[in-house]
């Protein structure tokens, strides 16, 4: 017996209440539909809506929180046996004793206590299981009777559901609301957590990064240093040598292609950009090592450069090639939206077509433009599998293209895949880059958007 | 344009210009060479963005098409009863264990050594019995399960070569190198060149890279692993952010009064849509993996992520969608007696379905190719079984290339590449459908 089966069995009653209401209403006008208030399966959808939803509700508190209740009531037993303990032996302990009872592998030979820890564990997770399950038969089956007794021919039941359902809309929309929350809350709350460990300014203004803290107290270099300025420094180093490859081809592509580019050229380079802008990160990724790194090295050496294999110059390029797209798009969506009349005034006058884009065009497509500009940034800073592949690991503070850099999106990457304990420095550390991450980009969003908003205004 | 001479002369009209003049014959011809200039940049952008997608795609596909391949070496094996004694004399639970547990290394070495009689020393030997992958095990004990009459016989069979032999045979390792630089020693070449002068070398299509999970071989390896636990990956996407964000997009478009709450939802979805995946990842990390103890590097954790993600753009095109569909629709429901829920559920839904499919399918795309938000919630672990459900422990077909493109074996940038390929081709389907939906189904009104 499992969840599924109790969701089954709920689900069968729900077929059966939907029937029941439906006949039970059609019986009491004698099949005579002009004296319902609403259609018949009205309401066999009211008698599933509020007896299934409750129980549903039932089974979905027990499915999140009783793992929790289970760890803590097992916590204090562990407490009880063994004495005082710290968080990490706990986890051990906790972990051995789930895995005795899925018969998993397990870190300690099997004591006694352990064994009876592991019962009591089963035990506790059965019994929860049963209370849940029929509490939620319960629930099923009283609100069932209520919805018997309300359901009448003067039951209003279409205005009860379209309530419901209003109500399911809502709360669908809310989704993304607290999506965001969600994630400035849960960054916050670890950045707060780790700012404990670390000092903001050492943080947001220190030079050397290196998160490798000791496991033992006293280890050598036991506490690592968390400076994340030449992270910052790296994504923007990287984020600007993207900018630098696809600013020019992706806004000249733009003008080319609104202005300039006959039809047999529209459509082969549409469908380009178009497949540029689907390619997967992690295939750009895959390029830069593969190719574009090598071939730098290679020409480096060729005209004797010390190149590093890990070029901030290899990633920075093919993050380029990934947001030429996002550039040309926006900005050609910025170009087309300057009204015609602009155009043909400019035409009439005798200026030819460059000088009607870079005069009239561009100037009157700026903010459209600026703002194509601040969203790829936004997507520059924020990429991640492409500098995890073809950007160092090394936290250097430098201008030379051709040294390896580290951005704010490796470091999180590197610490937080692998084996991590929950409460140290260094996975704290990944929460508050990528709080820093979070801020970044949002406010460039938030820039855009507005320059946007603030540009159609102005032709609408 | 006027002249000073003529103002000299004091005439007080501005002369016309002299069009025909030599200075602004040169000035517009100057003006028609920047036209030509900037229209030249244009199209060497273009020509930039061309070259960029083709060194990308063809890199790839040079490189990925050898990975469909593999190489197999033709054995004589000699199904010798002293090794598999034990086969023959146990039974019940025995047997099960003798199956698993016979030498069948054993086999293919004698077959190895019986061809090439001459390798003495120990250390040679070692190196010719690396000459087939570890795989062939695996064959040879499913060819003694499946009848184990031919124990005592000798049968020629196809056994998969080691993937430095594969490699070489593809021409990927050179043999003009010298031998302290290649993964392939002379003796070695000499084998393999003898062996396929007597065509016992052959390269086949590679059908284990479809049907088989991750491996440390790589010659081993395959992708259905990681496909499966992508598919189940964006089942869950699917079935949680499609229903969410059109009913979503329902609201703001339909029912949501003018106010600051709908403004701020609007906001932030845009914003939202822009968030770096990567934010989502430590999302799923902190909330599903921490709060809610769902269980590491399973596919409902990762599509719940993802779902996350992709509902943005689920909503932004499925409002277009409903956008689209002309009033006189709803006012024909409404005057018909329907109520606001009829009048959307009935007939402006059904219209607009085939947009929200399209933008569903262009979601669903995007977040297939996604990786990095399953980085975050350790979906990079190394899984040989093929996942069984959603709470199993699986990769992700990116997740699975950014795994081998990091492997430091050779043969693995083929795999990788050949993977890529694979995960374009699902990309191109789907998009390819998108398309075709859109123009199938989409209605001007």
């Amino acid at each position: 017996m499992n969840t599924y089966i109790v969701l089954l069995i709920l689900l069968a009653l729900s077929v059966l209440n939907f029937t029941l209401g439906k006949k039970r209403v059609l019986a009491a006008v004698n099949g005579d539909m002009a004296g319902l208030h609403s259609l018949p399966n009205h309401y066999g959808w009211f008698a599933v809506i509020f007896s299934l939803t409750p129980s549903l509700f039932i089974l979905f508190i027990w499915m999140v929180s009783h793992g929790h209740i289970i760890d803590t009531i097992l916590i204090e037993k562990i407490k009880a046996t063994y004495g005082a303990l710290s968080d990490f032996e706990i986890n051990v302990h906790l972990s051995d004793i789930r895995n005795l009872a899925n018969n998993d592998a397990v870190s300690v030979a099997i004591s006694p206590e352990l064994r009876e820890a592991a019962d009591y564990y089963d035990k506790l997770r059965v019994n929860s299981f049963w209370a849940a399950a029929l509490l939620a038969f319960g629930i099923m089956l009283g609100a069932s009777a209520y919805i018997a007794k309300l359901i009448t021919p003067t039951l209003r039941a279409r205005n009860h559901i379209e309530q419901a359902v209003r109500f399911v809309l809502v709360a669908s929309s809310t989704i993304a609301i607290l999506t965001t929350i969600g994630i400035v809350l849960s960054l916050l709350f670890e950045t707060m957590l780790f700012l404990q460990h670390v000092a903001i300014d050492d943080f947001l203004f220190g030079l050397k990064w290196s998160p490798q803290t000791a496991l033992r107290a006293d280890q050598v270099g036991s506490s690592g240093s968390f400076g994340a300025l030449p992270l910052f420094a790296g994504t923007l180093f990287i984020t600007f040598i993207a900018l630098l490859v696809a600013g020019p081809i992706g806004l000249l592509s733009a003008i080319y292609m609104t202005e300039f580019a006959s039809d047999r050229i529209r459509t082969i380079a549409k469908p380009v950009l178009e497949i540029l802008a689907g390619v997967p990160t992690v295939v750009y990724g895959f390029f830069a090592a593969l190719v574009v790194a090598p071939a730098i090295r290679d020409f480096g050496t060729y005209v004797g450069l010390d190149v590093a294999s890990e070029s901030a110059l290899a990633a920075g390029l093919v993050m380029g090639i990934m947001i030429i797209p996002f550039i040309s798009s926006l900005s050609d969506d910025a170009i087309t939206a300057v009204p015609q009349s602009m155009r043909d005034g400019s035409l009439a006058l005798g200026s030819t077509k460059t000088e009607t884009m870079l005069k009239v065009l561009l100037p009157a497509a700026l903010p459209g433009v600026v703002s194509a500009f601040l969203l790829a940034t936004s997507r520059a800073v924020g990429e991640t599998m492409i500098v995890v592949m073809a950007a160092g690991m090394a936290a250097n503070l430098t201008a030379n293209p051709l040294d390896a850099v580290t951005t704010v999106t490796v470091q999180i990457v590197a610490l937080l895949t692998g084996d991590q304990e929950f409460d140290s420095a260094k996975t704290l550390s990944a929460f508050a880059l990528g709080l820093a991450l979070f801020i970044i980009t949002l406010c460039l969003n938030v820039v855009a958007l507005y320059v946007v908003r603030k540009y159609r205004e102005e032709y609408e | 344009m006027s002249k000073p001479e003529d103002l000299e002369k004091g005439s007080k009209l501005p002369q016309p210009t002299a069009w025909k003049s030599n200075e602004m014959l040169k000035r517009v011809k100057g003006r028609y060479r920047s036209e030509g200039r900037f229209k030249a940049m244009g199209f060497a952008a273009i020509c930039a963005a061309i070259i960029a997608l083709v060194l990308l795609v063809g890199s790839i596909f040079l490189t990925g098409i050898a990975g469909f391949s593999q190489t197999y070496v033709k054995l004589d094996i000699y199904f010798d009863p002293a090794v598999l004694e034990e086969i023959q004399t146990s039974s019940g639970e025995d047997l099960e264990n003798a199956f698993i547990s016979a030498n069948y290394a054993k086999l293919t070495q004698d077959s190895l050594r019986k061809l090439f009689p001459e390798v003495k020393s120990r250390r040679e030997v070692f190196r010719l019995f690396q000459f087939v992958s570890p795989g062939s095990r695996t064959q040879l004990q499913n060819i003694v399960r499946e009848d184990p009459g031919v124990i005592g016989k000798t049968q020629s069979l196809w056994i998969l070569a080691a993937d430095d032999v594969d490699m070489f045979v593809k021409g990927k390792i050179s043999r003009n190198v010298a031998q302290s630089d290649r993964k392939v020693s002379d003796l070695q070449i000499g084998w393999i060149d003898s062996l396929s002068a007597d065509g016992r070398l052959v390269k086949r299509f590679n059908w284990r890279f479809f049907s088989s999970g991750d491996s440390r071989e790589p010659e081993l390896a395959g992708i259905w692993g990681a496909t499966v636990g992508s598919f189940y990956t964006l089942l869950v996407t699917l079935i949680v952010a499609f229903p969410i964000g059109v009913l979503a997009a329902i609201y703001l478009e339909e029912f949501a009064p003018q106010n600051k709450i709908t403004d701020i939802i609007e906001v932030n979805i845009n914003n939202l849509a822009a968030v770096p995946s990567i934010v989502f990842g430590l999302l799923g990390l902190a909330i599903f993996l921490n709060v809610f103890q769902f269980p590491r590097s399973a596919p409902v954790v990762g599509g719940l992520t993802l779902a996350l993600m992709t509902l943005p753009t689920i909503i932004i095109a499925a409002r277009a969608a409903i956008k689209a569909v002309p009033p006189s629709i709803r006012d024909a429901a409404t005057g018909l007696g329907a109520s606001p829920n009829q009048v959307v559920f009935h007939h402006v839904l059904p219209l607009s379905m085939p947009g929200i499919m399209t933008g569903t399918i262009i979601g669903m795309a995007q977040a297939l190719g996604e990786t990095a938000p399953l980085l975050m919630i350790g979906m990079v672990a190394f899984v040989v079984d093929i996942p069984q459900g959603i709470f199993d422990a699986s990769t992700a077909l990116p997740v699975q290339i950014f795994l081998w493109a990091d492997s430091p074996e050779r043969a693995f940038v083929e795999k990788t590449s050949a993977a890529i390929i694979v995960l374009l081709a699902f990309l191109v389907t789907m998009n390819g459908l998108a398309i075709w939906l859109r123009q199938k189904f989409e209605r001007r009104w």
